[in-house]
């Protein structure tokens, strides 16, 4: 029978661990379960649910750190940070609208462990860039620390860019201490309308190449700018390329024009206040566009790309010749997020193969829980690096106990 | 400081060696002559020095393959090296082991202005990459002291950073990229032009991993284009405390300059004495607070740092009126370094990072120290990320000085880490601090990392010695310990 295992302590999560190891006893680890329907389904026979291990640990505002209990919710600390006018710099995203989970759930170890990163990625980096260390519980069912609480550290293997993005493979955190950013002063948004896609990926390059420190960059063909969900770019009845920046008043309203003035030559331009940016960049951030086709409209399959930016605009005209759907383009052009109308196979070979030789990934972010059994939800991986990948998990979870198979089969 | 010890059999087949590695890396290539290996016998950390048992300089990453297929054959250990500017004994070699230079990996491959990267060879200096981008208004941003000289490639197994390193990351923020070569020669390429690697971060566990999982030859950065102007302000205050407040209050503002740095009086004094800065002598610390960005951010920035600079007690305030006076308030710290040298015949330097609200407690600690060790200390300290470099002078001829100060470096270390930091910040671990690791680490978190050693090289070959104190056979961390029974926590809800 599945049992759902709630640990109240980091102690009775070793012991469940220990537990599972030795009988060799799959668990999926869970945050709050708002990405359960991301990755590959588990096979796991019980759930060992965090819910318990929550609260924010220590918090010192002037020094930029923050540590919390594996399961504190994103929006406490959101709550937490914005007293002081600080954020989490990598802008973690909320997709459990997307995946049909529902709003507001997230927990700060299910984003470090997905290193969720939003459009702030291109300047201020990925939750990777922000982990200053962590406990955790490994699949061996042994307890150990890496890193600390501060940021400039080379003690020791950093253990904590191999749990982002580990989708809890490796090893169950019990608490994280991240580096906290201020909170800009003001944020623009400058828009460019009408570009055609590879003419967009060219203004966003141009001013990702210039000295205007860009913080976001991303480009709505006009399907997608039309469900904005501010009122003037819903309204603009074109394609929109945006670009933001942050920082003190006077340096904002001066890069804004300069940015204006660079980017004639793409179209007609406008700009967004601060309130209106920050709704335009969340709903990119959560990949808001794609939420109204999901799981009660035909659940449209939704896949991310990474690939270099230059050829973000190539890539997905690669794809979408071959299939319905919609694409929106972040980070300057090199994150791509595609809605493609559903496929028994997900067109994954088709989307793989639209990523050329400059490299990339593809994940199935998306589908129905058949689909994603059936097929690489990640990026699959060439040989060398699929055994190193495979002696890195058995260096953690020689038993395969955590999250089996959530990212490859067999690890 | 004791290395493993030296494997007679080894020793005696070096001529076999010597051979093997001949058929892959033709002529002069491979190094054998004792005068042409003592460039080799240390790093950086020159008080330690050992011959390498052979030098082999390859220039393709197929001889590097080759190279390590035929060691791990052999059973041979390896150091590999970049530019030996290592100031841990990282490279320090071994009696019965095989240094891999990566001097000859000196290309910069492919210069993608559209994509922001550039695609070097791991031996290319880290100012390399920023001349060769630099017509363009471009450059890479993290910037090493030791940038002239030290690689790339280097920089990567160091995590090294420098004193833009604030705003702009360390190494590992700024690379995308890697080519290298694992033990069995296999060739891996992590991660590319694009953003996050696919599946586990093994991009970011090389970085700062130095040289224990395998041989790095090509690496893809991010550069970025040079902010349109630059700033600096002097501060000079009469007490670390006041400094300390200072930095506190800025980064509580809410402003992350371009580089925060802190000087106390005799790394001021040496430092002026040297290059003529204009530095003030009358004063205990010194801060140089850089703000770039376009004209309007750094005038409007300057205004608030100044302000902030006045109520936290600062005694004397300078702002750089042109570029020519904001690179000679640079010039004193950037020579802090040879500046010490000059009045010490030798100087050791220290490299931990504590909490930055923790800074003037330490430097007081380290004032006794100093005095109870009878040694000058002066200390230099990027002190917007809590980074300190105290150095420490003495003179290696002294009989036992040398003891001494490593002695009192690891009491500071200590101290470090009493109060919430770390034993390295930038340097590495290298020999020079693996011995303090249980001061930061439990047997069970070094066992964790030496398995994820293992999933890289099981045989220890590459770098042992280095960075943890105890080699365990890896047979041996694999092992489970077994804790079953019935169900051991009747307590915990469940539903
Ligand atoms: C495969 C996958 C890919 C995703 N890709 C993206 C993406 O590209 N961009 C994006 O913005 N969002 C992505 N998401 C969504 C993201 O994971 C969620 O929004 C996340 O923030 C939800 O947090 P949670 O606490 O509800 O996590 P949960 O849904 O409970 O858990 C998420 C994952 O983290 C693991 N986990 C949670 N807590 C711990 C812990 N303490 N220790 C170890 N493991 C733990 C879980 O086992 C699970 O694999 C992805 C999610 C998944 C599952
Ligand atoms: C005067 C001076 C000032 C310095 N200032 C700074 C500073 O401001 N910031 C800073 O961070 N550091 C500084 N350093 C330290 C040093 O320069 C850095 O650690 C640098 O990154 C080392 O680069 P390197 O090429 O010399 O590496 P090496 O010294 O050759 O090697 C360092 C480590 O990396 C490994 N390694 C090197 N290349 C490879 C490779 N291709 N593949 C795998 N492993 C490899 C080696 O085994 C060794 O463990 C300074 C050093 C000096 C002498």
């Amino acid at each position: 029978m599945t049992e759902t295992l709630t640990p109240e302590t980091a102690e009775q999560v070793l012991e469940t661990v220990q537990w599972a190891a030795a009988e060799e006893t799959p668990l999926e680890v869970m945050g709050a379960g708002s990405k359960r329907a991301y990755g590959r389904p588990s096979p796991a026979a019980h759930r060992l649910d965090l819910k318990a291990l929550s609260g924010i640990e220590l918090y010192e505002p002037m020094e930029l750190v923050m540590s919390a209990k594996a399961a504190t919710p994103l929006a406490d600390i959101d709550a937490a940070l914005a007293e002081n006018r600080q954020r989490l710099g990598f802008e973690p995203a909320d997709l459990g609208p997307l995946l049909g989970t529902g709003a507001g759930a997230g927990t700060i170890c299910g984003a470090v462990i997905c290193n969720l990163s939003g459009p702030g990625r291109i300047k201020a980096g990925a939750a990777r860039d922000h982990i200053l260390g962590f406990h955790a519980v490994s699949g061996r069912g042994g307890r150990f620390k890496s890193g600390g609480r501060v940021v400039k550290n080379v003690t020791g293997f950093d253990l904590s860019k191999l749990m982002a993005g580990s989708f809890g493979t490796l090893a169950v955190m019990t608490d994280v201490t991240v580096k906290v950013m201020p909170e800009p002063e003001e944020t623009r948004t400058v828009l460019v309308l009408g570009a055609g896609d590879a003419q967009a990926v060219k203004a966003m390059s141009e001013a990702l190449n210039s000295a205007f420190e860009i913080s976001a960059a991303a480009h709505l063909p006009a399907g997608v700018a039309a469900v904005s969900a501010v009122a003037s770019v819903a309204a603009a009845g074109a394609a929109v390329t945006a670009l933001r920046v942050e920082g003190p008043e006077p340096s904002v309203v001066y890069r804004a024009e300069a940015l204006k003035a660079l980017l004639e030559a793409y179209g007609n331009r406008e700009e967004l206040d601060t309130a209106e940016s920050l709704a335009f960049w969340r709903q990119v951030r959560d990949v808001g566009f794609f939420v109204a086709d999901g799981p009660e409209a035909g659940q449209a399959q939704v896949w991310r790309l990474s690939v270099p930016p230059a050829e973000g605009a190539g890539v997905a005209a690669r794809i979408l010749d071959a299939a319905d759907g919609r694409v929106f383009y972040d980070w300057g052009g090199g994150l791509l997020w595609l809605a493609l109308a559903p496929r028994p196979d997900g067109g994954h070979e088709a989307v793989r193969g639209a990523i050329g030789d400059g490299g990339g990934h593809a994940t199935l972010v998306r589908a129905d829980a058949d689909v994603r059994a059936a097929v690489p939800v990640f990026q699959p991986q060439p040989e060398p690096l699929a055994r190193l990948t495979a002696r890195v998990k058995e260096a953690f979870d020689p038993k395969g106990v955590l999250n089996p198979g959530r990212m490859y089969e067999g690890v | 400081m004791r290395m493993p010890e030296p494997d007679a059999g080894i020793i005696a087949r070096r001529s076999d060696i010597i051979a093997g590695l001949r058929k892959i890396v033709p002529g002069e290539g491979v190094i054998v002559d004792e005068d042409e290996l003592r460039v080799y016998e240390c790093d950086g950390l020159s008080a330690y020095r050992q011959l390498p048992l052979i030098v082999v300089l390859p220039e393709t990453t197929a001889q590097v393959s080759a190279i390590l297929s035929f060691c791990l054959a052999e059973g041979v250990k390896i150091v590999p090296r970049g530019a030996g500017t290592s100031l841990a004994g990282g490279t320090l070699p071994l009696a019965d082991g095989v240094t891999v230079g990566l001097g000859k990996f000196n290309r910069i491959l492919d210069i993608d202005y559209e994509n922001r990267v550039v695609v070097a060879q791991s031996g290319v200096t880290n100012l390399g990459i920023s001349d060769a981008v630099r017509h363009r208004g471009f450059y890479y941003a993290p910037d090493p002291s030791s940038q002239i000289a030290c690689s790339i490639g280097g920089n990567v197994s160091t995590n090294s950073g420098g004193v833009h390193s604030l705003k702009y990351g360390l190494t590992t923020n700024n690379l995308l990229g890697l080519e290298m070569v694992l033990i069995n020669g296999e060739v891996v390429h992590l991660g590319g032009k694009h953003l996050d690697s696919e599946g586990y971060d093994l991009l970011g566990l090389m970085t700062g991993s130095e040289g224990l999982l395998g041989i790095i030859t090509e690496v893809t950065v991010r550069i970025l284009q040079k902010p349109e102007c630059a700033r600096a302000l002097l501060i000079g205050f009469s007490s670390n405390e006041s400094a300390g407040d200072c930095v506190a209050a800025i980064i509580g503002a809410g402003i992350i300059p371009g580089g925060m740095e802190m000087m106390d009086k005799p790394a001021i004094h040496a430092a002026e004495d040297f290059v003529h800065a204009g530095y003030p002598r009358d004063v205990e610390a010194l801060l140089i607070v850089e703000a770039d960005g376009p004209e309007a951010e750094v005038e409007h920035l300057i205004e608030r740092i100044e302000a902030i600079a006045k109520e936290s007690g600062a005694v004397n305030v300078r702002i750089s009126r042109d570029e020519e006076e904001r690179l000679k308030f640079w010039a004193g710290r950037k020579a802090a370094f040879p500046a010490i040298g000059r009045i010490s015949p030798d100087y050791y330097c220290m490299d931990g990072t504590i909490p930055r609200n923790k800074l003037a407690q330490v430097l007081k600690r380290i004032g006794a120290l100093s005095k109870e060790y009878g040694l000058g200390v002066a200390n230099v300290f990027h002190a917007g990320d809590g980074n300190l470099h105290p150095l420490i002078l003495y003179d290696a001829n002294k009989p036992g000085e040398l003891e001494a100060v490593e002695e009192m470096g690891a009491k500071i270390l200590r101290l470090c880490v009493e109060v919430g930091g770390v034993l390295t910040g930038e340097h590495g671990v290298g020999i020079e601090k693996r011995d303090l690791m249980d001061t930061m680490f439990t047997e069970d978190d070094l066992k964790q990392q030496q398995r994820v050693k293992c999933a890289f090289d099981d045989g220890h070959l590459l770098n042992p010695g280095k960075v943890y104190p105890t080699l365990h056979r890896c047979a041996e961390l694999g092992r489970v310990h077994v804790h079953r029974g019935q169900f051991r926590f009747p307590d915990l809800p469940r539903f």
